[in-house]
């Protein structure tokens, strides 16, 4: 049994159909990546797993539990954890809060602090601006924290939408570095991106989404050898 | 009789009375950018149910030590049953609708509310009992009674109250982070629904200890009462920064403070053209002065930094 499982989702806005009826499934311990051009539909499937957007028909099943109409709150507390497009730093809490919130469901106090050291660990950058706001932060910095502030939940399930998005080419290698990392330490892993070279290089599998259908899908190896992947998402 | 001195001593006490019910303005606002129009009114409601059952208790025999926070109790339990069910019934269905929607209907609550309290308790004023015998100090010059001393204590204890729990508690940590980005919190596993009901009980509770409060200020409850209230209290929340817990406390002392020495002095400025009965006028001055030149208030952000 998959860790998330979706069937025949759909998500609207009003009278548009941004995504129009997809399956797909993410192992335990798997990195798979969601790959597509602008307005394809990504961002929708994120938050509709996510439970920012109310799926129109379909089922997400996560964990073997139907999740479709729980509630955004409800899906944080059992481990499903979104890194959001934009990263959604609280502007006027400090870092350190910002990265409390990220514990904000979880009461084993002497394990929250471990995993603090842990994010202040892998972004040494948090651990010196800790007492300033997260709004005076670097888009860099910012999306360390949006990342740090989600692993704090520790999610079972981690989406993360376009992490690489405005950042300068040094902190998107170091942000890849650290999702190569936690994938690594076993982390169950659904990453959006723009830059599909870079999701397919650290993915397992790949999932082509086009006006909101799934269109391909495959061994992220095989993807990035495909022609039709290449052509219309790898510039080659 | 040092006459800057007194008014500045009746300032500061009229004003922390006017910061503890521009908090209610101030937090709703701060997490729902809806300008809660009927926070006056859960005001009235907190003075007319503690004036009432004061009255009843210290008639039955009560001692007063006893029945004052009896009253107390009573007016913060029926103003947070007030302002819960305000939010369920009359702005929660609003949640996404255009804004002018949820503005009108808080007036259309103010006005609702206004009224059941006129057919339950009528239109005569009901008069604060004579619970605490009044006692006058001399302070340099000016005077100060034991009631006011005794009313200013309250209001900054319960200030303070408020202060330790946003800044300090988890429940204030969700406040914040739902006033800063309400998606965000409910993706931290914030219930989002329940803090902003937790906001109306915080706020409504404040506005029951300013209820009693300023019905022993003044020595008389009226269902009529919240309505200037309420739009002094929300001058001053803007005066503050609208949003802001810091600014909604400076704002209110400051108004206190303005419309004191305003009530001095307006028979000298103008000639005596105008008497001190006209000392409503200056928060509604403040409040055209601010939002013309500084609507983000005194101590507010830049509207940027509200993301
Ligand atoms: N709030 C909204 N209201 C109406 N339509 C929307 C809304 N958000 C997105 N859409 C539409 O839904 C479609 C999918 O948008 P989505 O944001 O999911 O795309 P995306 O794949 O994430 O794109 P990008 O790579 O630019 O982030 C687009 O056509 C978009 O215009
Ligand atoms: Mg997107």
């Amino acid at each position: 049994m998959s860790l998330l499982e979706v069937q025949g989702l759909a998500v609207h806005y009003g009278g548009i159909r941004a995504v129009k009826g997809i399956d797909l499934q993410v192992e335990e311990g798997e990195v798979v990546c969601l790959i597509g051009a602008n307005g394809a539909g990504k961002t929708t499937t994120l938050r509709a797993l996510a439970g920012l957007l109310p799926a129109a028909s379909g089922s997400i099943r996560y964990a073997g539990s139907e999740v479709t109409d729980l509630p955004v709150h409800a899906r944080a507390r059992i481990g499903i954890s979104l890194v959001p497009e934009g990263r959604g730093v609280f502007p006027r809490l400090t870092v350190a809060e910002n990265l409390d919130m990220g514990a904000y469901s979880r009461r084993d106090r002497a394990e929250i602090s471990a995993d603090l050291e842990h994010v202040y660990g892998l972004f040494p950058r948090l651990y010196e601006r800790r007492s300033q706001t997260g709004g005076t932060l670097s888009g860099g910095e910012q999306q360390m924290l949006s990342l740090g502030r989600a692993l704090m939940s520790r999610p079972r399930l981690l989406l993360l939408d376009e992490p690489s998005m405005g950042l300068a080419p040094l902190a998107v290698q170091k942000i890849f570095e650290t999702i190569r990392l936690i994938a690594a330490a076993g982390m169950t892993l659904l990453l959006v991106e723009q830059n599909a070279r870079l999701a397919l290089e650290s993915s397992r599998r790949g999932y082509v989404l086009e006006g909101g259908c799934i269109v391909h899908q495959d061994d992220a190896a095989a993807l990035l050898a495909s022609p039709r992947v290449r052509a219309a998402y790898l510039g080659a | 009789m040092d006459v800057l001195l007194q008014q500045l001593i009746n300032g500061l006490i009229l004003g922390s009375l006017y910061a503890l019910v521009a908090l209610g303005y101030t937090m709703v606002y701060g997490i729902l950018e809806l300008i809660n129009f009927a926070h006056g009114e859960i005001v009235m409601v907190g003075a007319m149910v503690s004036v009432s059952v004061l009255a009843a208790l210290t008639a039955a025999g009560v001692p007063v030590a006893l029945a004052l926070p009896l009253a107390l109790a009573a007016a913060v339990v029926v103003c947070v049953v007030t302002g819960v069910l305000v939010e369920r019934v009359a702005y929660r269905p609003l949640r996404n609708a255009p804004r002018l929607a949820p503005l009108i209907t808080a007036i259309g609550v103010s006005i609702v509310l206004q009224n059941l309290a006129m057919i339950f308790w009528g239109r005569q004023y009901l008069s604060f009992p004579p619970v605490i015998e009044v006692q006058v100090y001399d302070v340099l010059g000016a005077t100060v009674s034991n009631v006011q001393i005794l009313i200013f204590v309250v209001a900054a204890l319960t200030m303070g109250g408020l202060l330790l729990l946003v800044n300090r508690t988890r429940l204030g940590r969700a406040m914040r982070a739902t006033a800063q980005n309400r998606e965000v919190a409910g993706l931290m596993g914030v219930d989002v629904n329940r803090v902003i009901a937790a906001t109306f009980i915080v706020g409504s509770a404040l506005a029951a200890v300013a209820g009693l409060l300023i019905a022993s200020y003044y020595g008389i409850a009226h269902y009529n009462m919240g309505f200037i209230l309420g739009l002094k209290a929300f001058s001053a929340a803007v005066l503050g920064g609208i949003g802001n817990i810091p600014g909604a406390l400076l704002g209110g002392l400051l108004l206190g403070v303005i419309e004191s020495l305003g009530a001095g002095y307006i028979g000298d400025l103008t000639g005596g053209f105008l008497g001190s009965h006209y000392q409503d006028i200056f928060a509604f001055l403040i409040l055209i002065l601010v939002l013309t030149f500084r609507p983000s208030g005194l101590l507010g952000e830049r509207v940027a930094d509200r993301a």
